[in-house]
């Protein structure tokens, strides 16, 4: 990982009495794709209207590649935007929209149609130069704001929530082309979502926001296996949060039994929260399993069966390709590295 | 049988004449001063053969060429200042916050209904408080003020339209807070702009009575003349009906212009 590109520090940012953004603290590295991901409304486009000079913050700085940006109006940053609802010019046809930027640079004519021609093939629009932008799909018109922005040849791209609007299919066939173009250009990208798999599919480093707040930084893998708090763990796939206590060090109690884990560093039966995500239990026959319970509901789910088991009053949801009836009492086993144990946190 | 059908017929029958007598109230007046316009008699409304004389005459009479200069030179000059005013209006009111932008289309709106005799009256005595001479810059500062409204209405609604962040992306590409405005902004909302100047133009020409309060003794306008002329108890010639006819058809052509154009538009996008 390269140097780093982008430092907020102690960012703050108001809206009335609303506090969008509370001391926020992020590092950036060069040619990283940093996802935030977050709820609606947890501050994540607000950072990025900040990063893009939208938006100014009330507290803190931020550093760009080592000046400070604070001040600097968008145009004088290194940084473009794709927009959520792409922001394509209505007035200019799909080749004015992208040479925009290169015509308010007064590059000659010369280079900007080849500049434009080769983005065009790049994002495979080729032959869509003279079209007007509203007679185009939605999957071309996020091509074309994608070209629009990456044409300037910025250090960092701003892309907020790009492919809410797209079907699913496309979505996935565009998730896979903006890794490549990142990879390619080897451009910072920072990527705005609340969609989990979108975040875990691409990104480098997903940053969890909740309440203007980060509550966990790390790679798509750390933050699946290991989310440290309640609110990590149900944001990012589906969870068992069980409530345990920590017997020793490697050993928790939930549900009436003690299990190994990987775990250590808590105090002697302090009670602890206990993460067991759905595909991580195994079927084993009910006289070989501490946990045994009755397959309450079943639903199949096209790779996998998703099976509820009632188990002492508790329902557990738990992922299979194994099919198991309804009222079939079934054993359940876990790997000692699948239990997580988090700090308990009292709220509601 | 026969008695259902007629039952069905009468109503559909009423409709049809009170179409055709809204129509020929609305147009009769008109239809007076076209046969007027080309009527050969001087004096009363006998009719004494048709001549296009008039029409001639309405560029030669040096009585009325005064008025209509004026006329026209102040519809042009304050269109011109109130679409400029009224579209950089538009655009800071637009960016206001909700509250008080609704605030500010409230005051927009208030000269709209205000009566024009309260307007008028009201402006003379600014002037006059102010002693300014009434004359062709008092004209055209009330023509500005009373067009101004009705630029911001026909611009705010495009405005509307636009995403909001079609500014931001102008920014992010590379334009100055002043140059996304023109490049970005103007280029977006400018069927907005046409209709709030065509309107303004229209106002200023058809305006008689905030002009009668502000333009003093000597200056003239063509409705203004037309009731001097009138109140002294001279008939004007009929180069008058000519000229209302010009008008007229100009803006017939304006209407048509502007509505076959957004037919257009509509259809292609």
């Amino acid at each position: 990982m390269g140097k780093k590109l982008i430092i907020m520090s102690h960012v703050s940012k108001r809206f009335g009495d609303q506090l969008v953004l509370d001391d926020f603290n992020l590092y950036i590295n060069e040619n990283e794709f940093i996802t935030l991901l977050g709820p609606s409304g947890c501050g994540k486009t607000t950072c990025l209207r900040i990063l893009g000079g939208f938006e100014t913050c009330d507290e803190g700085t931020i550093e760009f590649d080592g000046k400070i940006i604070n001040d600097l109006e968008p145009n004088q940053r290194e940084i473009n935007t794709c927009f959520q609802k792409y922001a394509l010019f209505p007035h200019l046809n799909v080749f004015d929209n992208i040479a925009f930027g290169l015509k308010i640079k007064k590059l000659d004519k010369e280079t900007i149609h080849e500049r434009v021609m080769n983005i065009l093939t790049m994002v495979k629009l080729t032959g869509y130069e003279n079209r007007a932008v509203s007679t185009l799909s939605g999957g071309q018109q996020q091509r074309v704001a994608i070209a629009r922005a990456l044409i300037n040849r910025p250090k960092v791209l701003l892309l907020d929530e790009p492919l809410a609007a797209l079907d699913l299919k496309l979505r996935q066939e565009m998730q896979y082309e903006l890794k490549e173009m990142q990879r390619e250009l080897g451009i910072t990208f920072i990527y705005v979502t609340h969609d989990q798999e979108e975040a875990l599919t691409m990104s480098d480093t997903i940053v969890v926001m909740n309440q203007g707040k980060i509550l966990q930084i790390g790679t798509p893998e750390d933050i699946y296996n290991e989310p440290n708090s309640r609110f990590v763990a149900n944001f990012i796939g589906e969870s068992n949060i069980l409530s345990g206590v920590m017997k020793d060090d490697y050993l928790v109690e939930f549900c009436g039994h003690e299990f190994e884990c990987v775990d250590k560093g808590f105090k002697k039966n302090e009670r602890v929260d206990v993460i067991i995500r759905p595909e991580d239990f195994d079927f084993v026959p009910p006289s070989k399993g501490k946990i045994v319970g009755t397959v309450d509901s079943l639903i199949f789910r096209g790779v996998h069966y998703e099976i509820n088991i009632m188990i002492a009053g508790v329902e557990y949801t738990i992922h299979t390709t194994k099919y198991r009836k309804i009222g079939d009492r079934v054993g359940l086993s876990v790997e000692p590295n699948n239990i997580h144990i988090i700090k308990h946190i009292d709220h509601a | 049988m026969m008695k259902k059908t007629l039952k069905r017929k009468i109503p559909k029958l009423i409709g049809l004449l009170l179409t055709i007598f809204s129509f020929i109230i609305i147009f009769t007046p008109i239809l007076v001063i076209i046969v007027l316009s080309v009527n050969a008699s001087t004096k009363g409304y006998s009719w004494e053969g048709f001549t296009l004389k008039w029409y001639v005459e309405l560029f030669q009479n040096d009585v009325m060429k005064e008025p209509i200069i004026n006329t026209l030179v102040i519809a042009f000059s304050s269109t011109i200042i109130a679409t400029v005013l009224g579209t950089i209006f538009a655009i800071g009111i637009n960016a206001l916050e909700k509250k008080k932008r609704v605030q500010m289309m409230v005051i927009n709106n208030v000269p709209v209904v205000n009566p024009d005799i309260v307007t008028g009256i009201s402006l003379m005595i600014v002037f006059s408080l102010l002693s300014f001479t009434l004359g062709y810059y008092t004209v055209l500062i009330a023509h500005v003020f009373f067009s101004i409204p009705y630029v911001v209405l026909s611009v705010m609604p495009r405005l509307k339209k636009l995403d909001p962040n079609l500014y931001e992306a102008g920014l992010d590409l590379g334009c100055s807070r002043i140059s996304g405005i023109f490049r970005v902004i103007i280029p977006n909302i400018s069927t907005g702009i046409l209709s709030g100047a065509l309107m303004a133009f229209t106002m200023s020409i058809d305006d008689f009575i905030i002009t009668y309060f502000t333009s003093g003794a000597e200056y003239m306008n063509v409705s203004t003349w037309l009731y001097a002329t009138l109140s002294r108890g001279r008939s004007f010639t009929p180069a008058a009906y000519a000229y209302n006819i010009i008008i007229f058809a100009v803006t017939i052509a304006i209407i048509l212009f502007v509505n076959l154009k957004r037919d257009r538009k509509e259809k292609t996008v």
